[in-house]
């Protein structure tokens, strides 16, 4: 067999460094994670002593501190607003805690938001699902079936992911009208499949660089084809790729609102879309707009702190967002 | 033959996306271009050439020169903060501290909701306050409601034109970013506070990756032979970061080049569009006022700031890595 058929390994290593500037590598990953484990036993400034030192780490804490104010604020005001009745929604008192535990908030923003939330569940789900299988078999081919200009074409298809979307939305506008998606849900989940291979190929590509081409000869050798090497190796050995694309993908489609608001209409609308309807009108009470907005974040939110490892292994492999 | 028939199964799997980034990005990019050429200012497409006249109206109007300041305004405030925040919070975490984990989920959980959620809760957060709306940060810290307007706020601070500062750039010979079009809008201010509320632990975490990616006993040897941890930080740490501040600044700086969802969520134009943004400018004429060939025009401003500092970047990283 010519050299040229077979999958380049030399490159792919390479190319994992490439981009170790957008990118961290797999190894420099691997060694914060180890580090990300809250229990992990921690040993720098540990062995300091002696009252400077004390009173250096009592400064160290008390930043901290402050900013973990700074950050919590949101979520503080988020909480007890959303907790409060309307008729405790006084103006005057935004920063007061409840005098009871009211759900009426919940319940009004959840009448207005529900529709939304499950366009939202139907939208992302599958987009990020979508999304997954084709970038894992695109980063297959492109890391171990290279082909000549395959890296000119991934750069190429990496400049699709920093573009901003403004530039393509009145004729992408005008196609799904043509094809007869616009405003509609599927529309909306072709479009982020679309514009997510050039991530998702990214950290498949990447993912699958690390993996030892001599597995993949040995399984050739041994009869396999395209397909069975994918199946019965890479996908194995990729399960957390998968977790990090599937939360990634899923992350964004749950955030996005410049497509959501371009591309449907009011009874396909996200949650983010809705939220940002009823957070513009003079109707909806603060308490529900709190509520509303707490609902809209509670899927993206539990993921990251259920999920948080392969939520940063997300955003160290290539976060954009926005 | 395996070998040949699984190279055509390979090509044939790429190809349906490299068909759909071809034309759905370049393809309609290249389709933006055109319709940026052409009348098309109602509803129905009208394919009417006339050359520049959409980009002179764009630049003739003032609306977009106040984006454009904001553009650059927010960018170097949200660009800076969120560099000098991430990395004060990076190496404050990676002094081994308790609760580490505890900490890097307080900072970064911002990262995990989208801007619009962001938008509305900050939007409360920073309301300013008056009869009948709500009491936001100037009641926590007892500030006058008539004197802090927050996002609100229609005030333009310039450079005073006897300051230092306003004469030393006019000596060297940047006069021009002194003329009354470049100010900094007090409201855009807020929207930045929200956004490096969202964005700095992403930075923190960029760069916590960097500080563990140095082995500890470079910096063990340095403290062997005398160092400050100060000069520590400044000749072994600082420079093993400058390729993660790079990226960094890419990623912050291309989100501020598109910001869209937060600005929309907090405040729309603002007060004399001390934050309108040409995302929201793009988005408004084409979508809601039907000057597609317009909008279209903005679109392609907006995609060329952003070429102008991505494309250099991804050169340069292939650059760097045929050399290597």
């Amino acid at each position: 067999m010519s050299r040229e058929m077979q999958p380049d390994p030399s490159n792919s290593a390479g190319l994992t460094n490439r981009f170790a500037v957008v990118v961290v590598s797999d190894e420099e990953e691997a060694a914060v994670s180890q580090r990300f484990r809250p229990d992990a036993p921690t040993t720098r400034g540990a062995h300091a002593r002696g009252p400077r030192a004390l009173s250096m780490r009592f400064l160290l804490y008390a930043v901290l501190f402050v900013f973990a104010i700074w950050y919590l604020t949101p979520i503080y005001i988020l909480l007890v607003t959303s907790l409060k009745g309307s008729s405790e929604v006084t103006l005057d008192k935004m920063w007061a805690l409840p005098t009871s535990f009211n759900l009426d908030s919940f319940d009004a923003a959840w009448k207005a938001l529900a529709p939304n939330f499950l366009n939202s569940l139907l939208l992302a789900i599958p987009a990020a699902i979508i999304s997954s299988i084709l970038g894992s078999l695109n980063g297959y081919v492109l890391a171990k079936w290279k082909f000549r200009g395959a890296d000119t074409l991934f750069l190429l298809i990496l400049f699709g992911m920093f573009i901003p979307y403004q530039a393509i939305l009145i004729p992408l506008t005008r196609i799904m009208t043509e094809i007869g998606l616009y405003g509609s849900i599927p529309g909306l989940i072709l479009v982020h499949v679309i514009y997510g291979i050039p991530i998702t190929t990214l950290i498949f590509r990447n993912f699958y660089s690390g993996i030892p081409t001599e597995l993949l000869e040995a399984a050739k050798v041994d009869g396999a084809g395209f397909f069975r090497i994918y199946r019965s190796i890479l996908v194995p050995l990729s399960v957390s790729g998968f977790v990090v694309v599937l939360i990634w993908q899923f992350n964004s489609v749950w955030n996005d609102f410049l497509f959501a608001v371009t591309l449907t209409t009011p009874n396909n609308w996200p949650v983010t879309v809705a939220l940002n309807n009823l957070s513009g009108s003079f109707i909806a009470t603060w308490n529900v707009q709190m509520a509303g907005a707490l609902i809209a974040a509670t899927p993206t939110l539990v993921i990251f702190i259920v999920l948080g490892r392969y939520f940063v292994r997300g955003l160290l492999a290539g976060s954009l967002k926005g | 033959m395996k070998i040949n028939r699984d190279r055509v199964i390979s090509l044939l799997v790429i190809a349906p996306s490299l068909l759909a980034v071809a034309v759905f990005v370049y393809g309609l990019i290249v389709w933006t271009g055109f319709i940026s050429t052409v009348k098309w200012d109602t509803l129905r497409p009208d394919y009417t050439p006339v050359g520049l006249a959409n980009y002179q109206a764009i630049f003739a109007s003032n609306r977009f020169l106040m984006d454009i300041r904001n553009t650059v305004v927010f960018t170097l405030f949200f660009v800076i903060a969120s560099l000098l925040i991430g990395l004060l919070l990076a190496n404050l975490i990676d002094r081994g501290i308790r609760k580490e984990g505890v900490f890097r989920s307080i900072f970064l959980f911002p990262m995990a909701v989208s801007f619009i959620v962001t938008g509305v809760v900050w939007k409360w957060v920073l309301s300013p306050g008056q009869a009948g709306s709500p009491q936001g940060v100037n009641q926590l810290f007892g500030l006058d409601p008539a004197s802090n307007r927050w996002i609100t706020d229609a005030h333009v601070v310039y450079l005073a034109p006897d300051s230092p500062v306003y004469k030393l750039l006019h000596d060297i010979g940047l006069g021009a970013i002194t003329s009354p079009n470049i100010g900094v809008p007090i409201a855009l201010l807020s929207i930045v506070l929200a956004a490096v509320w969202q964005m700095s632990g992403f930075v923190m975490i960029l760069y916590l990756a960097g500080l563990r990616a140095i082995p500890e006993e470079l910096k063990e040897a340095a403290r062997i032979d005398g160092c400050s941890e100060w000069r520590i930080f400044r000749h072994i740490v600082f420079p093993l970061l400058i390729p993660f501040t790079l990226s960094a600044i890419i990623i912050l700086g291309h989100i501020s080049l598109k910001i869209y969802d937060l600005t929309v969520a907090m405040s729309k134009e603002g007060p004399g569009f001390a934050t309108d943004t040409p995302a929201n400018f793009m988005w408004q004429t084409s979508f809601r006022d039907g000057l597609f060939g317009r909008g279209a025009a903005v679109a392609i401003i907006m995609l060329v700031l952003i070429a102008a500092v991505i494309v250099p970047y991804l050169i340069w990283n292939r650059r760097k890595e045929v050399e290597a």
